[in-house]
């Protein structure tokens, strides 16, 4: 298990601030989810420690300055789900799982044995089988986002970045695919930092959220905390009801503007 | 399923290896002397092996940049001419013919090929620092090359009609010969063919990571902008030597490519290794015809392989569409 902190950090785009002074800690196998309304820089966080957005201030793994690291060492660290991936229609879904072996093979090298019965036995266990011949351009939307997902868990990353995983999926699928992150969690002891859209399921799987506002992080905790409809409606700029349930699930639900 | 693909993959390789043979035996089996007796062996070891080895080379090397170039740029309609290569040593190859090919009879070296291969370089070049000044990212590479191409046309246009009498050698020369070869040919491009051919091979599963797009092979580990200089350079220099010595061969390099994806594989394992035996395989018999007519004049080889490999290209692709 592995923890996640960030110091300071600042994602600049041109003379766009997109995340400004982010800092937090991500404890070794806890679930941090980014909530906040479109270009609130939830994703320039994710990229920040995927090393696709150049950043100032430091992300850290297990106290480690992340920006040391080699591309090959950082993707054996950190695994990242993108919000639409890049699925080329021809391949098959082994060979779309096998990718994030890349990591640990040498340059020269090609796929050991070990590595493709890793692959093969990830594909069991997500219950993907069936698809390790398939090509992905026939495949549905649910079974393409679990092949993403069955790649970053190939990739053996101790820290996974999920933006938007399920934005694209139904509310089945939706589900389907966070229970399938939150087991994976589970066996695998994961740090997960996802950002998500929809805030009641955001509730349901995270253990903390932090709603940022134009590069802020405005509000931190739990559901309870951070879920309530004043600081909503502040920020999102909605009016929306919370309920609690007994089970401790928070949900919320969009109110149409009273017309007068 | 997977080891059922395998298999079914590994008949294919041993179906093209045949091929490849089945081509090189017919290559020396048809020519104006007639089929293979003691009587020309000596013909068919001067003059029409040479040829066909040259044609092998020239087609794989040509399908394998070009299976390559569409790998670094994730673009199917890339052929090996993308960033400037032809243009370019068409520009060198034009130079040369308007100064007069009599005046350059007793140099040491031949300038033709020279130019053709340096053209062709400086081209690309040329290319990759405007595209790696402007982010280096696969589009404005290529948009570089295009302006790159273009200014070199642009020139040669220039040379050929201050020139009017070259006219004839240089458009000659455009559409592909492979009628000239010799073993000194051969032994001039094989070491760039060589050296390429193994880097190129070498990156074959680096070219599956970047199918993913820059960004997420990035995420994955890969160098991608290592990668996709080594690649270029690497199939620049093959290109660059086959063209110096063959002329511009159209086709072949966007083609056979994707041949071998439609009936086989999109991993680059298959394709780059398959494109090298089923390029050397068609440049080799497109050549067939050539030689076995050459009393009505020299057919250019550019010519023909884009006569019989459009309707052949046309037919897969009907044949794909129907099973998929």
């Amino acid at each position: 298990m592995s923890s996640i902190g960030f110091e300071c950090l600042n994602v600049r785009y041109g003379a766009r601030e997109a995340v400004y002074a982010f800092t937090d800690h991500v404890r070794p196998g806890e679930w941090l989810c980014l909530i906040g309304p479109n270009g609130a820089g939830k994703s320039s966080v994710l990229r920040a420690i995927a090393g696709l957005a150049s950043h100032r201030g430091t992300i850290t793994v297990d106290g480690a300055p992340l920006a040391a690291r080699s591309p090959r060492r950082r993707a054996a660290l950190v695994a990242y789900v993108p919000q639409a991936p890049l699925m080329p229609d021809d391949m098959t879904g082994m060979e779309y799982v096998l990718l994030g072996r890349n990591p640990y093979i040498g340059y020269f090298a090609s796929e050991t044995k070990h590595d493709r019965a890793l692959v093969a036995d990830v594909l069991q266990r997500l219950d993907l089988h069936e698809f390790a011949g398939r090509r992905l351009g026939t495949l549905s939307g649910g079974e393409r986002q679990r092949l993403v997902i069955a790649r970053a868990v190939a990739q053996e990353a101790p820290i996974l970045l999920l933006d938007e995983p399920t934005s694209a999926l139904d509310i089945g699928h939706q589900q389907q695919a966070l229970e399938l992150v939150d087991r994976l969690r589970h066996d695998h002891g994961l740090t997960v930092v996802s950002a998500m859209h929809d805030l009641t399921l955001a509730g349901l799987y995270a253990d903390r959220l932090s709603l940022m506002h134009q590069g802020h992080v405005v509000a931190t905790g739990d559901a309870a905390h951070v879920l309530r409809p004043e600081t909503l409606s502040e920020f999102y700029g909605v009016s929306v009801s919370v309920h609690h349930e007994p089970d401790g699930t928070v949900v919320v639900v969009p109110r149409r503007n009273a017309t007068t | 399923m997977l080891a059922g693909r395998r298999i079914s993959n590994r008949w294919w390789l041993l179906a093209a290896l045949g091929l490849l043979a089945g081509s090189i035996a017919l290559g020396a089996m048809v020519g104006p002397a007639g089929g293979i007796r003691s009587a020309n062996w000596h013909i068919i070891w001067n003059i029409r092996l040479p040829r066909v080895v040259l044609a092998g080379i020239v087609g794989a090397m040509l399908s394998l940049a070009g299976a390559s170039y569409q790998g670094v740029f994730r673009n199917p309609l890339v052929d090996p001419f993308l960033l400037g290569a032809a243009a370019g040593a068409g520009l060198g190859a034009t130079l040369v013919f308007a100064h007069g090919r009599s005046g350059t009879v007793d140099w040491p070296v031949d300038p033709l090929p020279l130019a053709a291969f340096v053209g062709a370089l400086a081209a690309v070049m040329v290319t990759y620092a405007f595209g790696a000044s402007f982010g280096g990212t696969g589009l404005t590479l290529v948009l570089s090359g295009v302006a790159v191409a273009a200014l070199c046309t642009a020139v040669q246009q220039f040379v050929l009609l201050r020139n009017s009498d070259v006219i004839e050698e240089v458009y000659s020369w455009i559409s592909g010969r492979l009628s000239t070869a010799t073993w000194g040919d051969v032994r001039l491009v094989l070491p760039y063919v060589l050296v390429a051919t193994v880097v190129l091979l070498v990156h074959r599963r680096h070219l599956d990571v970047l199918r993913v797009g820059d960004e997420e092979a990035a995420t994955l580990g890969a160098e991608v902008r290592r990668v996709r200089l080594v690649v270029v350079i690497a199939a620049t220099l093959g290109t660059a030597a086959v063209v110096s010595v063959s002329g511009l061969i159209g086709f072949v390099g966007i083609m056979v490519p994707h041949l071998v994806r439609l009936v086989f594989s999109s991993s680059y394992r298959w394709v780059l290794p398959m494109s090298i035996i089923v390029g050397a395989s068609f440049l080799i018999l497109a050549d067939v015809p050539g030689r076995a007519f050459e009393q009505g004049g020299e057919t250019p080889i550019g010519v023909v392989t884009a006569f019989l490999g459009a309707p052949m290209f046309i037919i897969v692709l009907r044949s794909k569409r129907r099973l998929a």
